[in-house]
């Protein structure tokens, strides 16, 4: 494999279908998208495939310094980007299929706006340059403002203004500090800067100005509100893409730039991110508890689940930062599998209200076991790909604090009671509306978009080794990186120095 | 040094001088039959000027005893300049056949040409009074452009008001230049900048600074004498809108640049505290201003004072790096304001009157999916948001900033540029978003649609291509000043 440029290749791909996308008419453009997203999804296979586990950290290196003056175009992967991007391209053909039908309006400016949104994901997750990076992270506004104020719904112009202008405030910040990096730093390679000390009181304000557009882009609380909103008015697809890969961006950013660039400030600011994780997870799963909405409930326990993601990856250790992957990965399939469910419903009754529903196992079965499944996964029940995630990560922050780990395992029994109240009120009950009754079961299409996803989110839940592996080097690089910083746990018995045999 | 040699070193304006006096004697005895002719006679007649820039024009030498610089920086600022009267000039003959009873005059080109001879003068500038001169050149021959349409109100407003309040930033800016001679006793930029580095702190020198930078502050319509420009940009023809929002702001702010640092220069850290501030005041005030307009050439009007306060963070950084942002950001900017006016020239109802209104944008991509994406190429490249070339401009000047230590302006000016993105998603929204506002009517200029393809060409993410071409450009333009 060496010397093809296979990442350059995936990007390639949704870029020219994109274009030639506008000038087609509407299903031929559904056709061209859905197969330039498959290609893609082989690519990423041969990717993983090929991905020397053990091997260098950055593989299937593309460099070329200066392309652009002052930044170059250099892509490379190691485990944590390889994992995302297989995320990606796993969603990608998913969201066209669930868009076949909803979607019936401006079909070919559609298609192209995911097929860019899934180059700039790609890209976001290769680029191994600062502003490349940057460039690709940023240009995902545009896309999905486009999507949300197009095709979304009532209320979708406020949705798409909130989502522009808070994510967009909270990236310029991260831009002034990346320029003062490369200027401090003389480079604008990601691999150099994870390996640069940078002084420690200028750690400080770049880890604040990097946490201004993580924290949004995760999002955590208290800047999440622009997520429920997006995510209601966002038609489906748009909702998958946005929950499943857009909110891993904060995630990948902590792991690739805060910690490893920054590790003493990240250390003196592990307090704030405990405690805004320890309230985004009881608030936001009370919040989740007594909605009305369907949408909006996923996306608070998306909220509440990322939030474990960031008390896992400020844990300074293998179990927490693994357990954080898995975390995203997995929210990523379950939130993504969720929303897609929510939409094979709302196409039959153009409703998200959870009252207007009920009885579904009676007239759906087939759908009430899969919905059963990615609910369960939500929870993370054992054998489910969420169990995995959420267990490694409060299992790393109990090494460092025992008290936040406490407080956000209660964000599990929460999320117990509003996923199970919400299946309750869906699909267990008795059919008291003659529109509910008439509701077909799902049919093939829908079948083919969900079956591949819960297969993914057992084999997660079953095996997770698999997912791990490719990622256990960088962890543990990550951790050496980290351990000059690490803050002292409270869960170990402390032994007085003095008194040795206190004990 | 000989008169010939002077000579050959200011080719350019030679050029355009010359040809225009000619082409206003084919004027007056052509008449209105003409018109066509000298337009394009006039586009070839900046070609050509452009060309001579080729030669000992662009050498780095010094002409007339220092009062003109045919240096680097000022070639790279006169292609800019060429580019946007070349523009200018082929826009104008479509808009004009649609205008109710006011034709194309062939004195149209003429006063492009003259213009353009003062820009030129005014970059090349190497002493205050070159400066002045060709200042008013370009600014006698704009106050007649502006007030183009003789029988429209709002256009003979637009001049008279330029004219008036032009002519006080002039007296303004004279009254500076007089302090500045009189307490050092030159007016040549070299000397000017010994006295300041003998004696900077100098109460007459320090007013003098203060009047001469307000002076062209004015001309570049940088806050707070930004006033006159929402009203002269609504009330001009609008290829001369277009006109006024490129060229001279190049012409004036390189100029500026030119007075910062090779005159001035011993005295950065006075003229800084300035042009901060100015900068600062223009992107809030250009930003916030704009929410509120119904108008889009109004409404671009304040996006060229929000543009020109992000240019003068790259000025404000003192540097050769600044300087370089500065002539990038012009050069990104010039490609956005010419396409988002030959977008607005475009909007046209069906018996060909211009229209003006943001609302009528609405729906835009269903009417007209290419005008609509162009459109919104350049809101979103005017917004900064990346991949499209205008973030590259604002990189280059926070970039300069941060190299030098300003990050409270560099902090300040990029979450305020935040605000300004909101009126440029706006336009967007009405097009995309919106349900549609009736149809404009045919666009049928090839020439005008060719430019605008060029234009989003130019400021799509291809661009970037050009970053080292263009980045070796503009950093050999600002040693030159150094």
């Amino acid at each position: 494999m060496s010397g093809f440029p296979i990442l350059s290749v995936m990007l390639a791909i949704p870029t020219i279908a994109a274009i030639v996308c506008v000038f087609l008419s509407a299903n031929s453009a559904r056709w061209l998208a859905l197969a330039a997203t498959l290609a893609d999804l082989v690519l990423g296979v041969v990717l993983w495939a090929n991905f020397e586990i053990g091997g260098p950290e950055w593989q299937f290196v593309e460099r070329h310094d200066h392309l652009f003056g002052v930044f170059g175009y250099a892509l490379g992967i190691d485990g944590f980007a390889l994992m995302l991007i297989m995320l990606s391209v796993f969603l990608m053909p998913i969201c066209i299929g669930a868009s076949w039908r909803a979607i019936e309006t401006r079909v070919p400016e559609y298609m192209a706006a995911f097929l860019i949104t899934e180059l700039l994901m790609i890209g976001t997750f290769a680029a191994q340059d600062l502003f490349l990076f940057y460039v690709f992270f940023e240009a995902g506004l545009i896309p999905m403002y486009l999507i949300i104020g197009i095709w979304g719904g009532a209320n979708r112009i406020y949705a798409s203004y909130k989502f522009f202008l808070y994510t967009l405030l909270g990236s310029v910040l991260m831009f002034i500090a990346m320029l003062w990096m490369a200027h401090y730093a003389g480079t604008t390679d990601i691999p150099t800067l994870m390996q640069t000390d940078f002084p420690v009181h200028a750690q400080t304000w770049l880890w604040l100005a990097f946490f201004a557009s993580f924290a949004v882009k995760m999002p955590m609380w208290p800047v999440h509100t622009w997520l429920p909103d997006a995510h209601v008015q966002a038609p489906t697809a748009g909702s998958v893409i946005l929950a499943g890969v857009l909110l891993k961006l904060g995630g990948y950013g902590f792991l690739r730039f805060s910690l490893p660039m920054f590790p003493q400030a990240s250390a003196q600011l592990t307090w704030l991110i405990f405690g805004l994780s320890a309230v985004a997870v009881i608030y936001t799963s009370l919040v989740a508890l007594v909605q009305q909405d369907m949408k909006k409930l996923i996306a608070y326990s998306s909220v509440a689940h990322m939030a474990i993601v960031t008390i896992g990856l400020f844990a300074f250790n293998r179990q927490g930062i693994e357990g954080s992957m898995l975390v995203m990965l997995s929210h990523g399939l379950v939130s993504g599998a969720l929303f897609l469910c929510v939409g094979v419903i709302y196409d039959r009754l153009h409703t998200r209200e959870i009252s207007r529903y009920g009885g579904l196992s009676i007239n759906m079965p087939r759908y009430a076991v899969l919905f059963m499944l990615f609910t369960m996964a939500s929870i993370g029940l054992p054998g489910t790909s969420g169990f995995v995630g959420e267990f490694l990560s409060l299992n790393g922050t109990y090494q460092v604090s025992t008290w936040i780990t406490l407080l956000c395992t209660t964000g599990i029994i929460l999320g117990a009671a509003y996923m199970l109240y919400l299946y309750r009120r869906i699909a267990f009950g008795e059919i008291t509306r003659d529109d509910v009754r008439a509701m077909p079961d799902l049919s093939v299409r829908e079948l083919w978009l969900l079956a591949p996803i819960a297969a993914v989110v057992l084999w997660m839940g079953v095996y997770p080794e698999s997912f791990l592996a490719p990622m256990r080097n960088d962890v543990g690089a990550l951790v050496a990186r980290v351990s000059q910083a690490a803050p002292v746990g409270d869960s170990q018995p402390t032994m007085p120095a003095t008194h040795g045999e206190a004990r | 040094m000989s008169y010939a040699a002077s000579l050959l070193l200011a080719l350019p304006e030679e050029i355009l001088s010359v040809s225009a006096t000619l082409l206003m004697l084919v004027a007056a005895w052509g008449g209105q039959r003409a018109t066509r002719a000298v337009t394009w006679v006039s586009i070839a007649v900046l070609l050509g000027a452009g060309i001579a820039l080729l030669g000992p024009a662009g050498s780095g030498g010094e002409a007339f005893y220092g009062l003109y610089h045919a240096d680097a920086f000022a070639s790279f600022a006169k292609v800019l300049i060429y580019i946007a009267a070349a523009v200018a000039l082929t826009m104008a003959p479509g808009f004009f056949e649609r205008t109710s009873g006011d034709d194309l005059r062939p004195e149209y080109p003429v006063l492009i040409l003259l213009s353009a001879a003062g820009m030129g003068m005014m970059v090349s500038a190497g002493d205050l009074l070159t400066l002045y001169v060709g200042l008013e050149l370009q600014n006698l021959a704009a106050y007649v452009l502006a007030s183009f349409m003789r029988r429209d109100t709002r256009s003979a407003e637009a001049g008279l008001k330029y004219f008036v309040l032009s002519s006080l930033a002039s007296g303004i800016l004279l009254y500076g230049i007089s302090l500045v001679y009189g307490f050092s006793g030159t007016t040549d930029f070299a000397g000017v900048a010994q006295a300041y580095a003998a004696n900077g702190h100098a109460i007459g020198l320090m007013f003098g600074l203060v009047f001469v930078f307000a002076g062209l502050a004015f001309k570049i319509s940088a806050v707070p004498f930004h006033m006159w420009t929402p009203d002269v940009y609504e009330g001009a023809p609008t290829p001369v809108t277009a006109f006024f929002a490129s060229a001279p702001k190049v012409a004036a702010l390189a100029l500026a640049v030119r007075v910062a640092i090779s005159a001035m220069g011993p005295a950065t850290d006075d003229w800084r505290q300035i042009v901060i501030c100015a900068s600062l005041l223009s992107i809030i005030i250009g930003a916030v201003a704009a929410i509120g307009q119904s108008n889009i050439k109004r409404l671009l009007a304040y996006s060229s004072i929000n543009n020109v306060g992000f240019a003068l963070i790259g000025l404000a950084a003192g540097t050769p790096q600044g300087v370089a942002s500065v002539l990038m950001y012009l050069a990104i900017y010039i490609a956005m304001t010419l396409g988002s006016f030959l977008v607005v020239l475009r909007m046209r109802d069906h018996e060909g009157k211009p229209v003006e209104t943001i609302a009528s944008l609405a729906g835009l991509s269903k009417t007209r999916p290419g005008l609509a994406l162009a459109f919104m190429l350049f809101m979103f490249s005017l917004a900064g948001i990346p991949p499209l070339f205008g973030f590259y401009a604002k990189f280059a000047v926070f970039s300069a900033a941060v190299n030098a230590g300003l990050f409270p302006l560099a902090v300040f000016g990029i979450a305020a540029s935040v605000i300004s993105s909101f009126y440029y998603i706006r336009i967007v929204k009405g097009m995309y978003f919106d349900d549609p506002a009736p149809a404009y009517g045919p666009a049928d200029s090839v020439v005008e649609g060719g430019l605008l393809t060029i234009a989003a060409v130019a400021i799509s993410p291809l661009g970037y291509l050009a970053i080292p071409a263009l980045g070796a450009w503009t950093m050999a333009a600002a040693k030159a000043l150094f």
